[in-house]
């Protein structure tokens, strides 16, 4: 059985005319799907620009297509891995086109139709919490401009003036005489029109979808085992792949025996690829069983083999003190202010380990080359760049490619910037051609080649004044940089933004800063995690906070009220909106104590406050967290407390147990019994607040995370006195308990 | 051998000790039980063996012979949803869904034997991991069903 999942290959919209001028225009030929349906093609002509920017985000092409029964086609061109994305993208649409949300089918665009299109759905990957940052603009325009079209049309076919008509649920109406016409009906006119160049989007308070609690579109199919995700794959003739690489990164085969499998039922292949090796049977299973059986001797870079815990602890601190730094931040003489004869320095050394995602479904592909052409089903949060390094790694043109969509079981940043297993995947099936192959990973080959999260080292120092007010702080940075090792793009001024994130705009007002940045890459690779750099650098900079308001005398709220920037109001916003949900101040149950934090990140800010208790056995009970968003405008409030809430549990997961170590090259943890997962039993209490403050579209995937982690640490502090400076708490001898 | 699934009985001729997840997911295209972990860790195999629950990834399929599987594309009846598919659309449970299958078959046998089920025995019943962190309204949707006194 083939997958059945939506894609909008039966559309074909114009490619555009680098001739043509510099708006937007409404294509001429009206894309028909299954003679019936109409799209409203539009574009913009820039593609002499668009391609030379191809990273840039595109503005709009046919994102929407009505049908004669009134069902309203939205394209989504993203991924969806439980981000809520493929809901509250298409609700932007739907609600300037002044649509019945009920009416509304949402299908995926696909890789192969932006290719050919010159990426008129702009960028596709879903990472950083960029679908609603991004696209905002150019997804609400793409609505507005068909409304304004229908309405165009609806007054022509009525033959009244436009200006006296409206258009409502998927009706254009003209308002003095009542009569009225629907979108089913007016939609081949409209797309027959010019499309106006400059539509007026909605003011916010005429907004009738985007904040409402909208049902996210595929919950009933996942309910109901409808729902495939890449792993699902089923095709005719299909085979399956074992995969092993070595052990140690970046080692290569040096010898291979199968012989002892050489009879073993259902096994088809044994594949020598260099860099691994791949077992293929006719069931998953015999395939993996099988290639526990195969004798691989590796070739391993001694280098890498010598890699340890300690090895890279040791490497990390020399970035502490090296002379040659890059400075992602200056304000003011730091060193000066520092050394002054009087001040009283505070400092903190923070830590946070190497992370491996552990997405709930390993990582897996299905290839399927016959002749020179490729098709794909896996679950990538870039079907753009799967696209890319597939038809690499198969040998086959771009154009020849097609990545069919299919739901994520999860993508926490494993499966974008870093295409490991599309490489794989595309070489087997390359392999294997023309049988289908879908190639899958076991957990331990999960966690043991994972592009981690990096290890990151940091040291604090400050001094406050008498005053209570910062003064200075000083902000050394020993890191690996992701840019530059999972993605070889050479560092702006030396910089890595994720290894500096939170730290170089802190929101403080301190005249004195200085950030610095020690770019330590090692043989671990590294990617991007879900909060990335947002998940560790807030918690040492709230954190250390903390501990300059506890040096000053002064509680941690007033303090930070104190010395938040003028200019940064929204910081100050979130933390009294989530304080005061809270009801910090009041007095706790005997034993009980908080911590609060303050973050911005992903165009978002949040806070959140901490209640814990900590017995004499180090026992933690977290009672209550209150954490607190402000996205600007709350595009699907339902879903973005499920972000909330289920942020809560990624952080925790990490904060208590999450460290991936290495001894003599390798990762030393394999499956969920050593790289431990919050479980349902011991999710604390959460409650969120989301509070818009209008003006901005902020992510809200991975930002509220960050607040978490600092004000744990700093609520531990005030339970035992005890500043905890790395994570995770494990390794302090904390354990959770149920409160 | 014969297994019985979702009321269907199905020939298979596979090893004795293959798990039961590789029977019905390569063999059977029963994708509903999923794979996370290999070792009975996290559940996303779930399946009901005569109602209880069991990861199937470690469970070899020679031993579900003569008993019941059910699978999560067996709670529907006849294009009914179970109570428990209901109140996980309701509460709007699953973020990337992966491992939900496996949650609602944990569910669903909580609630046969404890029809009002406390957070206690929630606690101990809801086992299975979830990485997107669902927990807080997979216990909302659990105490609903039990709350409706629909039989589940």
């Amino acid at each position: 059985m083939i997958n059945s999942f939506d894609n909008s290959s039966a559309v074909k919209a114009q490619t555009q005319d680098p001739s043509k001028r510099d708006f937007l225009k409404l294509s001429t030929s009206v894309s028909v799907t299954s003679g019936m349906g109409f799209s409203l093609g539009f574009f913009l002509p820039d593609a002499k620009a668009a391609a030379a920017a191809s990273s840039a985000p595109q503005k709009v092409n046919a994102w929407i297509e009505i049908q004669p029964d009134e069902t309203i086609i939205i394209r989504y061109a993203r991924a969806e891995m439980g981000q809520g994305s493929s809901t509250s993208a298409p609700m932007l649409i739907a609600d300037e086109l002044e649509a019945d949300w009920k009416k509304v089918v949402v299908q995926y665009a696909t890789a192969e139709d932006n290719l050919a299109q010159k990426r008129v759905y702009g960028d596709m990957a879903s990472v950083g919490s960029r679908t609603i940052q991004d696209s905002h603009e150019y997804l609400r325009k793409a609505g507005a401009t068909a409304r304004e079209m229908l309405i165009v049309a609806g007054a022509n076919a009525m033959n009244v003036p436009s200006s006296e008509c409206v258009a409502k649920l998927g009706v254009i109406t003209h308002t003095l005489s009542k009569k009225s016409m629907t979108y089913g009906q007016l939609a081949l006119a409209a797309s027959q029109l010019n499309a106006p160049g400059n539509v007026a989007l909605k003011d916010p308070k005429d907004w009738k979808i985007i904040g409402k609690p909208i049902k996210r579109r595929e919950i009933p199919d996942i309910v109901r085992a409808k729902i495939r995700y890449g792993i699902d794959t089923q095709l005719p003739g299909m085979v399956y792949a074992a995969v092993a690489a070595c052990p140690v990164f970046n080692g290569k085969v040096k010898t291979l025996d199968s012989s002892k499998i050489d009879n073993r039922r259902g096994i088809k292949k044994v594949l020598n690829m260099g860099d691994f090796v791949a077992v293929v049977a006719d069931n998953w299973w015999r395939a993996k069983e099988a290639l526990k059986d195969v004798s691989i001797e590796w070739d391993v870079p001694e280098k890498n083999a010598k890699l340890s815990s300690t090895s890279l602890m040791e490497y990390f601190k020399e970035g502490l003190t090296q002379a040659e730094v890059a400075v992602a931040r200056k304000d003011g003489d730091t060193m000066a202010a520092l050394s002054a004869s009087g001040a009283k320095v505070i400092e903190g050394e923070y830590f946070t380990p190497y992370l491996a995602h552990a997405t709930m479904e390993p990582m897996g592909y299905t290839g399927w080359l016959q002749g020179d052409k490729l098709e794909i089903w896996t679950s990538t949060q870039s079907a753009e760049a799967t696209l890319a390094v597939s038809a690499r790694a198969a040998d086959v043109k771009q154009e020849n490619v097609k990545v069919h969509p299919v739901q994520l079981g999860g993508g926490l940043g494993r499966r974008g910037g870093s295409q490991d297993f599309s490489i794989q995947g595309a070489k087997i099936a390359r392999a294997m051609s023309p049988l289908p192959v879908k190639m899958l990973w076991t957990r331990e080959e999960d966690t043991q080649h994972d592009f981690y999260r990096p290890a990151s080292l940091i040291k604090f120092r400050g001094t406050v004044s008498n005053d209570g007010r910062i003064d200075a702080l000083h902000i050394r940075v020993s890191a690996p940089s992701i840019l530059s090792s999972l993605l070889k793009l050479p560092l702006q001024g030396g910089i890595d933004p994720q290894a500096v994130a939170s730290l170089r705009d802190h929101p403080y007002a301190n005249p004195n800063s200085l950030v610095e940045y020690a770019q330590h890459d090692s043989n671990v690779p590294v990617g991007f995690w879900r909060s990335v750099g947002h998940s560790q650098n807030p918690f040492m900079r709230e954190s250390f906070i903390d501990e300059l308001a506890h040096a000053a005398g002064k509680d941690p709220l007033e303090f930070r009220l104190a010395n938040l920037s003028e200019k940064r109001p929204k910081d100050k916003a979130i933390l009294l909106a989530v304080t005061k949900a809270a009801n910090y101040g009041a007095p706790l149950p005997k034993g009980v104590f908080r911590g609060i934090a303050e973050t911005e990140g992903y165009g978002s800010y949040t806070a959140c406050v901490c209640e814990v208790s900590v017995n004499a056995q180090q026992q933690i009970k977290i009672h209550r967290i209150v954490v607190g968003i402000d996205p600007g405008y709350a595009v699907n409030p339902d879903n973005i407390q499920a972000q909330l809430q289920g942020s809560m549990v990624h952080g925790l997961s990490a904060i208590f147990w999450g460290d991936i170590t290495l001894k003599d090259g390798r990762v030393e943890q394999s499956n969920f019994h050593d790289y431990r997962m919050m479980r349902l039993n011991e999710m604390p209490k959460v409650e969120t607040v989301i509070a818009p403050t209008g003006g901005f579209w902020g992510g809200v995937g991975e930002p509220s995370q960050a607040p978490l982690g600092p004000a744990l640490a700093n609520a531990i502090f005030n339970a035992t006195g005890k500043r905890v400076r790395s994570f995770p708490l494990k390794n302090h001898g904390f354990t959770l308990v149920k409160a | 051998m014969k297994l019985s699934i979702n009321e269907h009985v199905y020939e298979l001729d596979v090893e004795p000790e293959m798990p039961l997840l590789w029977a019905l997911r390569d063999e059977l295209d029963i994708k509903g039980p999923k794979f996370g972990c290999g070792v009975a860790q996290c559940g996303a195999c779930t399946v009901l063996l005569n109602g209880e629950p069991v990861r199937s990834c470690s469970y070899p399929v020679s031993a579900a012979v003569g008993q019941q599987v059910v699978t999560l594309e067996g709670l529907e009846k006849k294009g009914h949803l179970h109570p428990v598919q209901q109140a996980w659309i309701d509460h709007e449970v699953p973020q990337c869904g992966y491992c939900q299958g496996g949650q609602m078959l944990a569910a669903v046998a909580l609630l046969k034997k404890k029809p009002k089920p406390t957070d206690d025995d929630i606690d101990a019943a809801m086992t299975n991991i979830c990485r997107c962190g669902t927990y807080a309204r997979i216990r909302a949707a659990i105490h609903a069903v039990a709350n409706k006194g629909v039989s589940a």
